[in-house]
């Protein structure tokens, strides 16, 4: 049974056909990775599923029920996690407190006016940073982390949710190759070890041919393959849109 | 309906000179992003520049019109002057603290006219032509406003030449879309702001001048012209000059019809549209979305638990509050009991502006509601204290609620703009609808009951109702609805992805700070025993912001602190000079100057100098 079913997304704007006939599924425990050039499509379909913009046409299925075109907060509550290209997250909080908020959020305890958020969920909340490796900076401002730290952060909020499927747009960007493949062996064991469906889009060919479990090759707004690492690094229509014309985009 | 046509050429002259000064201040801010309050100063510096050069020149139109461009360089000059000694030392402060200095100018430019000019309105004597008529469609029309309506186009059309056809012109296209790209390509913004300020100032000295001959120069003109060129602003859309002109023919001619079909109601009218303009286009009607400063967007400290030893000095400052009126005599506790006031008028407005991001021009709208709440409860069915001490938050927070819902979804500036729109209208209902509020002369007679009657009782209970208040939302903000609030303020879209109602948290923020201002204004109106419109004032709203910004918005503390300050510094002012604007306005440029993060902000740094925020 896949976490999530894709069926005939597609999306334009002014006439321009941003995203056409997209269909994809995602097992639990899967990683999937969305690539494509610049302008393939992948951004339009991620936000699509996540939410952000509203499909022209297709369904969107999380474990069999239907959250197309809902809005970002009740597919959050629908159980998709995700990090942002750029990250976001609550500044004027301390790391803990950032997960604090979303397993807070999650336990729906939001709208309460009395008891303090200090010391609650700490546990919960010190689990989680353990697993993303933030357990010894809990203390510290969001404002002053490193940019690989923030993003293991934002991983952790995401997960204060349990969601079923994490949406990742970019998880590596701005990172040095180091933290790199660090971020993504991380997201690989959470993956496997919880049983979540990861769909994620990367620029970084490393990276997506190391943890990606399978691949989908955007082009112009069309899926033009599909398969695990070895078939798509073999398949010729891949090979022509980022060797052929010499327009790679942040391979390395 | 023989009165169309004249009525609709009286709009059309005050549109142009609204369009003057609606469209300095909109190239103003469309370049540095300062919603520059003192543009109205500046306007009523130009009529009484005008004044004072035109009643020395031969009456002949030839000398008007070289006076008018004396006066329009004036002006400028002293826009050049106020941006090179004030605004230029605070583009990198905060928005708000840029208003607020902006507002400090306003104050002293207040005092500095009063000592220059006198109280006395000043009329310019027209000359012959200026007493000329044409005859149009039948009636007779004053010729002098068929040229102000020939201004307008005209002013219009000479600023798209500039803005589209030189190359200066282009560079503050550029840095309105843009403005750190434009100094990363080597194009020195000191002197392209300084010339904008100029151009901008000029503009309003031009609407001052012209606007001499149909009206006077008078004190009142800063905040009066100030008010309807936001609403005009922001109709056309900030930053674009054309939509200024379209926002001022509307605004224009929906005045002169409303006057004349609806006179009661003229300014809750023109508030209106701007409320329905930016529920339909919430930019404006010719605005684009505002790009983000990039230097604006630094992250909010953390907030912390207080440290031990505020805490104790906390304590220490409210046993000697408890202790005071054995201490002090009655006029000190008069002040104090204001100060009480001021605190929890302060504190609501920290609220949704610091923790919830949404800064108000007109906070003192919902302390009017609560105000008129009491007194008009007590003259219909006789409530008591009690019951009106009750009603007022109840009141302010059912309206802040219906007032919540319909702005929630608009952002910074525009929020703020009709927050202050929602505030005039509440003022105008007060103010002209005399035979419920009874207008100008106020609801009189709020009495309080034998036991409340002492002033010392009286303020012990302003005292607990007002540390109570400041605590119980100090505690909301520690609480995860607070937390929430503030996770919806640092980061919208993480806020939904982790599945938060932004927009309910906002109305609710809006909900809370009202009806908590709301008590505060049924304290005050008790402790006076009167309510006046004057409590719904954008001068009144203008202190409770001052309050909250010179405490600092980072840190709980900082409104309390803020609104002692200045609740002193005001009773010390007044009573120890005439110039008290002047002083107060130089110690809010400087404040804003040196301590851009506020008061306690800044002893927070201090105390955290060295450590890790």
């Amino acid at each position: 049974m896949s976490v999530l079913v894709v069926q005939g997304l597609s999306k334009s704007f002014g006439g321009v056909q941003a995203v056409g006939d997209v269909s994809f599924a995602v097992s639990p425990g899967e990683m999937l990775a969305l690539i494509g050039p610049n302008g393939a499509g992948k951004s339009t379909c991620f936000n699509m599923v996540g939410g952000q913009l509203n499909p022209d046409k297709g369904s969107v299925l999380l474990e069999g029920k239907a959250i197309t075109g809902l809005s970002p907060r009740a597919i959050s509550r629908a159980g998709v996690g995700r990090t942002f290209q750029i990250t976001a997250t609550f500044g004027s909080m301390t790391v803990r407190e950032n997960v604090q908020m979303a397993l807070l959020s999650h336990h729906r305890e939001i709208w309460q006016f009395w008891r303090p958020v200090a010391g609650r969920h700490l546990t919960e909340a010190d689990a989680l940073l353990a697993q993303v490796g933030l357990e010894a900076q809990a203390e510290r401002a969001t404002g002053v982390l490193a940019y690989g730290d923030l993003k293991r952060l934002e991983l952790a909020i995401a997960l204060a949710n349990r969601p079923r499927l994490l949406l990742m747009d970019e998880p590596t960007a701005g990172m040095a190759p180091v933290e790199r493949v660090g971020l993504m062996k991380l997201t690989r064991r959470l993956a496997t070890e919880r049983g979540v469906a990861v769909l994620f889009t990367e620029h970084d060919m490393d990276v997506v041919f190391d943890v990606s479990d399978r691949i989908l090759v955007l082009n112009r707004g069309v899926l033009i393959a599909e398969g695990d690492g070895d078939s798509i690094r073999a398949n010729p229509a891949v090979r022509e849109i980022y060797l052929g014309t010499g327009a790679t985009s942040g391979g390395h | 309906m023989d009165s169309i046509l004249p009525q609709l050429l009286t709009g059309l002259a005050g549109a142009s000179s609204l369009f003057l000064v609606a469209s300095g201040l909109t190239i103003i801010f469309g370049v540095t992003r300062i919603v520059n309050f003192s543009h109205g100063s500046l306007m009523m510096l130009g009529a009484y520049i005008g004044w004072s050069i035109l009643t020395r020149l031969p009456r002949e139109p030839e000398w008007f019109v070289l006076g008018v461009l004396a006066t329009v360089l004036a002006t400028a000059l002293i826009g050049v002057v106020l941006e090179v000694v004030v605004l230029r030392r605070v583009y990198r402060a905060p928005e708000l603290f840029q208003l607020l200095a902006t507002f400090g100018v306003v104050l002293v430019l207040q005092d500095v006219t009063l000592w220059l000019w006198g109280p006395v309105e000043l009329p310019l004597p027209r000359g012959r032509w200026l007493r000329q008529f044409v005859e149009i469609g039948g009636s007779r029309f004053p010729m002098y406003d068929l040229i102000l309506i020939l201004v307008g186009p005209v002013v219009l059309g000479l600023l798209w030449l500039l803005m589209n056809r030189t190359r200066w012109g282009t560079l503050v296209r550029a840095a309105t879309l843009d403005r750190e790209m434009v100094a990363a390509l080597g194009v020195n913004q000191r002197t392209l702001f300084t010339a904008v300020f100029a151009l901008g100032a000029g503009l309003a000295g031009l609407g001052g001048a012209l606007s001499l001959p149909n009206s006077s120069a008078n004190l009142n003109i800063d905040l009066a012209i100030i008010t309807d060129a936001f609403v005009v602003v922001v109709v056309g859309g900030l930053g674009s000059l054309t939509g200024a002109f379209v926002a001022s023919l509307l605004i224009g001619i929906l005045q002169a019809f409303g006057i004349v079909l609806v006179p009661k109601i003229t300014l809750v009218l023109v508030f209106l549209v701007m409320a329905v303009v930016l529920v339909f286009r919430p930019n404006g009607l010719l605005g684009r979305p505002q790009a983000e400063a990039r230097e604006a967007t630094v992250a909010a400290p953390v907030i912390r638990a207080a440290p031990p030893e505020l805490r104790a000095l906390g304590v220490a400052a409210l046993l000697l509050a408890i202790a005071a009126p054995f201490i002090v005599g009655e006029y000190y506790l008069t002040v104090l009991t204001d100060a009480c006031v001021a605190i929890l008028f302060a504190v609501s407005l920290h609220f949704m502006m610091g923790p919830g991001g949404m800064a108000s021009f007109g906070h003192a709208a919902w302390f009017g509601i609560g105000a008129y709440a009491a007194g008009l409860l007590m003259q219909w069915i006789g409530a008591p204290m009690p019951v009106g001490l009750l009603a007022a938050p109840v009141a302010a927070g059912i309206v802040a609620a219906l007032f919540g819902w319909f702005v929630v979804r608009l952002s910074g500036v525009y929020l703020s703009m009709l927050t202050l729109a929602f505030a005039q209208i509440v003022w105008a209902i007060c103010f002209q609808w005399v035979d419920v509020t009874g207008g100008d002369n106020g609801l009189l007679g709020l009495v309080r009951p034998a036991w409340a009657h002492d002033a010392r009782v009286f303020y012990w209970l302003a005292l607990a109702l007002s540390v109570g208040g400041a605590l119980l939302l100090r505690r909301m903000l520690y609480a995860p609805y607070g937390y929430a609030l503030r996770a919806a303020r640092d980061s919208a879209a993480r806020a939904r992805a982790i599945g938060l109602d932004v927009q309910s948290l906002r109305i609710v923020a809006i909900v809370i700070a009202g009806a908590a201002c709301g008590l505060s204004g049924a304290i005050f109106s008790y402790g006076k025993g009167s309510i006046f419109p004057t409590y719904i004032t954008i001068s009144h709203s203008v202190e409770a912001l001052l309050m909250v910004l010179l405490g600092g918005l980072q840190t709980v503390a900082g409104p309390i602190i803020g609104a002692l300050v200045y609740t002193g510094l005001a009773d010390i002012l007044v009573r120890s000079t005439d110039l008290w604007r002047l002083v107060l306005g130089a110690v809010i440029v400087l404040l804003v100057v040196a301590f851009p993060e506020g008061i306690a902000g800044a002893a927070r740094r201090l105390w955290l100098r060295g450590r890790e925020a």
